[in-house]
């Protein structure tokens, strides 16, 4: 198999590493916000079950997570289990990390000084206007660098849904490299990874830096 | 009818009574200085005037209008429409000014009216500059706080309080986080203000400028008003708690 194959091979499996990554993100960068609402709620069943997924979410592996969302369905309900592959990864994966970044939300948004909430009340603001308008924009500033940590952890991890053998780019540099005995398109995985990192890292530090008008 | 009238407020935190039993009223046109020691209650009002804290008892009404009033604990406010519209009518300077630091210094003073009180936004940013230019900001625009002095800081909070043409206005030792040559711009902006009879409700540890600037002063002591009167009737007294306040003061 020529070098040429082999990457072209990778980039298809990079195409889905990237697009797992993504719709991940898109889905649990609101979600966490609604667990974190959830967390926060005045109900104390609510908050007691938030807290309990938050715990559970962030105490075991995601791995393992990933199984169960996709075994689950087959073992509790006879699913046909070639069917929804993709669908478990991406909501084991989205529900996952929601519950890292409402961890990463509640930390922010308890750090914005009670005077902050009073001065919006004296001119006028409702809670939904002093939310949205000086809460929410003060928080992104600050929960930027401990989002953009778990953002190039999603990447790698993104490595995991290897385990229910769904073919991404690990899974093919693995297979080619089995088949061709080379160790060559594991040591190109880990090229793509890093590079496919340093690009993310590089746009979160340009977000970072765009909100610096300010401290 | 008095613009505020504050009637036989009580509050406690916990079984700590912080206030006990204070009326005020307030004309339109008038300054009235609250003084008194360190934990006499003095912020205590200022936040239950402004709806910041919760009443265990008494009322308190601007215009005519009660924007809550309590009985042994159980509170009624006004409607929400009516809160809103009492809500207008009073505006607070905190002493640590609590400006939106990732907002401009216009949008700290334009915001509140466009988007909340929907007013017309070339007329908002015309009276924002004239109150900028009063406060002698005029260059200070697109600033943010965090580039800004204490004082110019402060003066920033009272021009955004302003934009929105309250008919009262609280100030919390709006001095006491500044250095001396700072406290002195922020004060003599508050003169001007005086000139212009706006009515002022100002808590104060400056004991000159509470002379000075007053038609009324309350001398706060134990959740209590000690004293009120003119500035004379109150600091020449000879009152002994007043006398161990200020002499307190002066070392
Ligand atoms: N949220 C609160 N919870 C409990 N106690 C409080 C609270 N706010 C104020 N107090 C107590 O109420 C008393 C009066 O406080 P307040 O802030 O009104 O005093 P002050 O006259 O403004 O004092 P200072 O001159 O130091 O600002 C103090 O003993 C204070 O500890
Ligand atoms: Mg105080």
């Amino acid at each position: 198999m020529s070098i040429q194959t082999m990457l072209m091979q990778l980039l298809g499996g990079f195409g889905q590493t990237v697009i797992i990554f993504l719709l991940t993100l898109v889905i649990s960068l609101p979600l966490g916000m609604l667990v974190y609402f959830g967390r926060a709620s005045r109900l104390k069943p609510v908050s007691a079950l938030v807290k309990v997924y938050i715990s559970i979410m962030r105490g075991t592996p995601l791995m393992l997570q990933l199984l169960l969302w996709y075994f689950g369905p087959f073992y509790l309900w006879g699913a046909n289990i070639g069917g929804y592959k993709f669908t478990a990864i991406i909501i084991g994966c989205s529900v996952n990390y929601a519950a890292y970044f409402a961890e990463i939300y509640r930390s922010g948004i308890e750090s914005i000084p009670k005077g902050q909430y009073e001065a919006a009340q004296l001119l006028g603001y409702s809670k939904a206007q002093t939310f949205i308008h000086i809460i929410l924009p003060q928080v992104i500033k600050i929960v930027m660098p401990s989002v953009t940590n778990e953002v190039i952890t999603l990447v790698k991890d993104t490595s995991l849904v290897y385990s229910v053998s769904y073919v991404e780019m690990l899974a093919v540099a693995k297979q080619i490299s089995a088949a061709q005995t080379t160790i060559f398109p594991l040591v190109a995985a880990g090229v793509f990874y890093y590079i496919f990192n340093v690009i993310v890292a590089f746009l979160m530090e340009r977000i970072e830096k765009r909100l610096n008008y300010y401290h | 009818m008095s613009l505020l009238e504050i009637n036989g407020i009580k509050k406690s935190f916990g079984d700590h009574q912080v206030l006990k039993d204070i009326s005020i009223h307030v004309d339109e046109g008038e300054i009235v200085s609250i003084i008194g020691r360190s934990g006499s209650g003095k912020t205590t009002i200022l936040r239950c005037a402004t709806m910041l804290e919760t009443i265990d008892d008494g009322s308190i009404v601007y215009m005519g209008e009660t924007a809550v009033k309590a009985e042994n604990g159980v509170l009624t406010y006004a409607s929400s429409a009516d809160r809103k519209r009492i809500n207008g009518y009073f505006g607070l300077v905190f002493q640590n000014f609590n400006l939106f630091p990732h907002r401009s210094v216009m949008e700290n003073i334009t915001d509140a009216p466009i988007k909340v009180w929907k007013r017309n936004k070339d007329e908002v940013y015309a009276e924002a500059r004239a109150l900028l230019k009063r406060m002698d900001l005029a260059d200070k625009e697109n600033a943010y706080p965090c580039q800004l002095s204490g004082g110019q800081c402060q003066r920033v909070a009272i021009a955004r309080a302003l934009a929105l043409n309250p008919k009262v206005l609280f100030f919390d030792e709006p001095t006491s986080a500044l250095d001396p040559e700072l406290t002195a711009e922020v004060l003599r902006v508050i003169k001007g203000l005086a000139e212009l009879h706006i009515t002022m409700v100002i808590v104060t540890h400056e004991m000159n400028f509470a002379r000075n600037i007053s038609d009324r002063v309350i001398f706060m002591d134990e959740g209590r008003i000690a004293l009120e009167g003119t500035p004379a009737e109150v600091f020449d007294s000879g009152n002994a708690r007043l006398t161990e306040f200020l002499g307190n003061y002066s070392d």
